[in-house]
């Protein structure tokens, strides 16, 4: 009960998971994100652990699965990464799950890929073919120009024609193909030597580039031609041909023979180009409707490394047949605890059930505070500046309301306020739009997360715009003033020439008349058109910024007494808050006290008396009240009544704790002294024991978590108490007169917003709406513009974070010293949803 | 798409200019001609409609009226700016739906 107070009640607990089981049980625990495990292993270093292997075979399919999904997304036309990623599939169903769908595809894909490599093989050698036809034709044509003595040609148009070289008795051989640029000048070479001139070669350049049938990559070639002489000489080059990787064509023998063949490639060539296309469709379709479940598989993934990182926190049992876990769990979880190993249990089918023991401890447990959408954006700006310990009072169910109206104090614009209001309740309303929650944007999402805040902001500010009685700079007149300057003509006190011969006029009220009582909300508007407006609201800010600031930090000082009473220390009541209250409000309470006095008591009538408050609080110290009015009968004599109980509070905040320790520790040990002798007289163990736990309990804390057990066996260190409680008194004096000044900032902020505001208007809107010609109406509608613009960027934006700054700081540093310690651990349960993903870190989730 | 001029959030900005545009130049409007004295230093006023008025304080009320229409007239602008905007969303909108669409095929 009570969690958002105080925290919820933690407890330490032990679980004895059965080996076949565990994986389930911890599987069923981060699905309901229960608990938080404690390292049972401290000692041992990450490589040492038990299920290193595991995690490490998990990294390993995150990192393919990230590639595959990188290459789903960006390179879905490209054939070669097809491959690829079959190959990461395999992987894929061999380590995670073997379902049938996997292994059907797995086959399908295997058997669609082998094909079409060997089409795009084919289709290669074709072009690579067609090439070597084209470039030697022109070779021919060119070497029919010159014709051989001993081969002469037997016409322009036929080639070599092996019968007619039988004839000659020679067997003049060709070779054709291509080969790699890079290697074509040590292929001459070589030729030359090994052939010694028996050999002509003749090569000419590919200008295209064309894919390399077995690497896959673009590569220049040169297609060439060798005409040899002698059946020796032929195996010499063919020999050569193989040691250069050359790809070997046929070479056609005659015209005819040629334009045939180059028919035949052509249709083939296409043929294969439509095959492959519709491979190609088909493969795409297949793996389209496979990495519908490969984010799935990431999930899976992602569980089992998590689990296994679990796993190597656990110890086994002396038996080795168990493993132990210890857990820190809210005793209100313990219930659903048990329900989730049963369920664990009997789902791996477990003989032996797994159960949650729960044990004492003297560890102070982490701090669980469960929050709703609503509360979670307040709370996360107390745990900014430090999560709270253990059973401590939280300041955030608090915050709930003084934040936003610390900020609005400052902000105060009625327009800027409904702004605010409606860009948060945009917010609000559209929370469960998918594109407005999953956004990469950092500042998006801060303001998105506290979207609650701002609009609690929001809101606030509309109330103290009201209050202020400012909007965009103007004041609203709802319910009409409370002056009128009619009446000071009534009453003759200004005449028609004063109005001409003076700029600025007083208006008087002690004329009756003319001031006829207070406007029922907020400021009189009349003050909007009054030269000395500032006078009166600076006034009137900086006392209201004094009241709340007092306010504010009693209210904190008195939230300490909620922890001192929780944690059984009473007698920090009598000498801890006792004197830090009376400091406080002795001295900055009757402050208070005399600015009301002030406000209810002297009137307009009074106002040239009326004293000034400053003067008298300072004569307070001094201890002059001679020398001014008093404000009050009897005022010297209660201010020195008060200065006194303050001045003497200080030595009892400093010393009463240490001492009363002190004596509690050393006294004790002499009443025990004591009553051993009573004990020899009464002869009662259990009175004795009774005694000493009552002992016990006037010096510790909370008798559950606390090191109780240690405090009796250490020794009470004086030294160590005083300066502790030297320090905290030394802050806490010197603190609230710094941190009564600093609320001052309530103040500044409020008359820099309103002053930004009425300049924005001055220069901006009034300059469109004075606009006197006829052209001029159409000029008010991009000087509006510009106003809107500079408003949101200006006085929302920058104003509202600086305000919001100010709000926190007053919150974290004036209010919060003075009752919270945030030194605690934030309570982490193993959840699944918690954890991070390495690929939305990429930006691939 | 043709009539598509700018892209989604600026077609937002866009609505929300001419929303706030319109509701606040138009009670600006009204509280001109309702002559409310707090704007009084808005109006283009000179010595001479003050002092030298025949019939006060009309020529005064006759520049409130002026101001006024010239913020209604403002308005009805702003209204045709948020008109024009939510055309350009309904494109977009459109122009996205037939993306996924072709995308899926």
């Amino acid at each position: 009960m009570c969690s958002l107070l105080r925290g919820e009640e933690m407890c330490l607990a032990q679980l004895f998971l059965q080996s076949g089981s565990a994986y389930d049980c911890i599987n069923e625990l981060g699905e309901l994100g229960l608990v938080e495990f404690r390292d049972l292993n401290p000692g041992v270093n990450a490589f040492q652990r038990k299920h290193v292997n595991e995690i490490k075979k998990c990294e390993e399919m995150e990192r393919i699965l990230g590639k595959d999904i990188l290459i789903f997304n960006i390179h879905m036309c490209y054939h070669h990464n097809y491959y690829c990623s079959y190959v990461h599939y395999h992987w894929v169903y061999v380590c995670v799950c073997s379902q049938e769908q996997l292994q059907r595809l797995e086959v399908e894909l295997g058997e669609v890929t082998r094909n079409k490599e060997k089409l795009q093989r084919n289709l290669l050698e074709l072009t690579e073919y067609t090439h070597m036809l084209r470039t030697t034709r022109n070779f021919v044509q060119r070497t029919s120009e010159v014709s051989y003595e001993e081969f002469p040609f037997l016409e322009k148009d036929t080639l070599m024609d092996y019968s007619s070289m039988q004839r000659l008795g020679a067997k003049l051989g060709f070779i054709s193909g291509l080969i790699q640029r890079t290697k074509i000048e040590a292929f001459e070479r070589m030729l030359w030597r090994v052939c010694k001139g028996y050999t002509i070669l003749s090569y000419a350049e590919v200008e295209e580039y064309l894919e390399d049938p077995d690497t896959g990559e673009p590569t220049k070639s040169v297609v060439f031609l060798i005409s040899y002489w002698g059946d020796q000489i032929g195996q010499k080059v063919k020999k050569i041909c193989d040691c250069y990787h050359c790809h070997l064509y046929p070479y056609p023998s005659s015209n005819e023979e040629r334009t045939d063949v180059v028919e035949g490639l052509r249709t083939r060539i296409q043929d294969l180009h439509t095959v492959l296309h519709r491979t190609d469709d088909y493969l795409k379709q297949v793996l389209m409707k496979a990495s519908e479940s490969v984010y799935t598989w990431v999930i899976q993934v992602k569980k089992m490394k998590a689990i296994y990182f679990i796993l190597n926190l656990c110890s086994f049992d002396v038996t080795n047949k168990c493993l132990i876990a210890e857990v820190w769990c809210p005793v209100n979880d313990i219930p659903t605890l048990r329900r989730a190993l049963e369920e664990g249990s009997r789902k791996s089918g477990a003989t032996v059930p797994s159960f949650v023991n729960r044990i004492p401890t003297n560890d102070t447990p982490p701090t669980l505070i469960r929050t709703n959408k609503f509360t979670s954006g307040f709370q996360n700006i107390v745990d900014a500046y430090g999560v709270g310990n253990y059973r401590e009072v939280n300041p955030a169910p608090f915050t709930i309301i003084t934040f936003p109206f610390l900020f609005a104090v400052m902000f105060g614009d009625l327009g800027h306020g409904v702004i605010m209001a409606l860009f948060a309740l945009w917010m609000v309303l559209y929370e469960n739009n998918r594109k407005l929650k999953n956004t990469r944007n950092e500042i998006w999402n801060t303001f998105f997360e506290g979207r609650y805040i701002i609009l609690m902001m929001g809101l606030f500010s509309i109330y103290t715009g009201l209050i202020y009685n400012d909007c965009f700079s103007k004041s609203l007149n709802i319910f009409g003033s409370g002056w009128s300057v009619k009446a000071m003509f009534e009453a003759k006190v200004w005449k028609d020439a004063d109005i001409r011969g003076n700029r600025v006029l007083t208006l008087d009220p002690n004329v009756t008349g003319v001031f006829r009582g207070p406007y029922p909300l907020g400021i009189d508007p009349i003050w909007n058109l009054a030269s000395n407006r500032l006078t009166f609201l600076n006034s009137y800010k900086m006392k209201m910024s004094v009241i709340l600031g007092v306010i504010h930090m009693s209210f904190g000082v008195i939230l300490s007494t909620y922890n001192y009473l929780h944690f059984r220390k009473k007698h920090s009541l009598y000498l801890v808050f006792l004197p830090e209250l009376l400091f406080l409000l002795c001295l900055f309470g009757y402050l208070v006290f005399m600015i009301f006095y002030k406000w209810l008591v002297f009137t307009a009538k009074d106002s040239r008396l009326a004293p000034s408050i400053l003067i008298h609080f300072i004569n307070m110290f001094l201890m002059q009240g001679d020398g001014v009015q008093p404000l009050y009968p009897g005022q010297t004599g209660l201010q020195v009544f008060l200065v006194v109980i303050a001045v003497l509070s200080v030595p009892v905040l400093l010393l009463g704790k240490p001492v009363y320790l002190y004596w509690l520790h050393n006294g004790s040990h002499r009443l025990g002294m004591y009553r051993g002798y009573e004990r020899v007289r009464r002869n009662s163990e259990e009175e004795l024991y009774l005694m000493r736990a009552h002992d016990m309990e006037e010096g510790s804390s909370h008798s559950d978590l606390s090191t109780s057990g240690e405090r009796q066996t250490e020794e009470f260190d004086f030294a160590d108490e005083f300066l502790h409680q030297a320090i905290h008194t030394i802050e806490y004096c010197l603190g609230c007169v710094s941190n009564t000044a600093s609320y001052l900032r309530l103040w500044a902020l409020s008359l820099a917003h309103a002053q930004l505001s009425e300049v924005l208007w001055t220069m901006v809107m009034r300059v469109g709406l004075r606009m006197d010609t006829s052209l001029g109406v159409f000029f008010l509608v991009p000087v509006f513009g510009l106003f809107a613009v500079l408003t949101v960027s200006i006085l929302l934006v920058m104003e509202g974070l600086s305000a919001f700054l100010h709000a926190l700081r007053l919150h974290w540093v004036e209010f919060q010293n003075k009752f919270y310690s945030g030194t605690g651990v934030k309570f982490c349960p193993f959840s699944f949803s918690l954890l991070p993903s390495s690929f939305e870190h990429d930006g691939l989730l | 798409m043709r009539g598509l001029i700018c892209g989604p959030k600026l077609a937002a900005c866009g609505i929300v200019l001419s929303t706030w545009g319109v509701i606040m130049l138009a009670m600006l409007g009204i509280f001109f001609t309702t002559h409310s004295a707090v704007l009084i230093e808005d109006v283009p006023f000179t010595d001479q409609d003050i002092h030298q008025d025949i019939n006060p304080p009309q020529r005064i009320y006759a520049l409130y009226n002026q101001v006024g229409y010239n913020c209604f007239i403002a308005a009805a602008f702003y209204i045709l700016f948020g008109f024009f905007s939510c055309c350009q969303m309904k494109l977009n909108k459109r122009k996205v739906s037939s993306f996924f669409c072709v995308a899926f095929f």
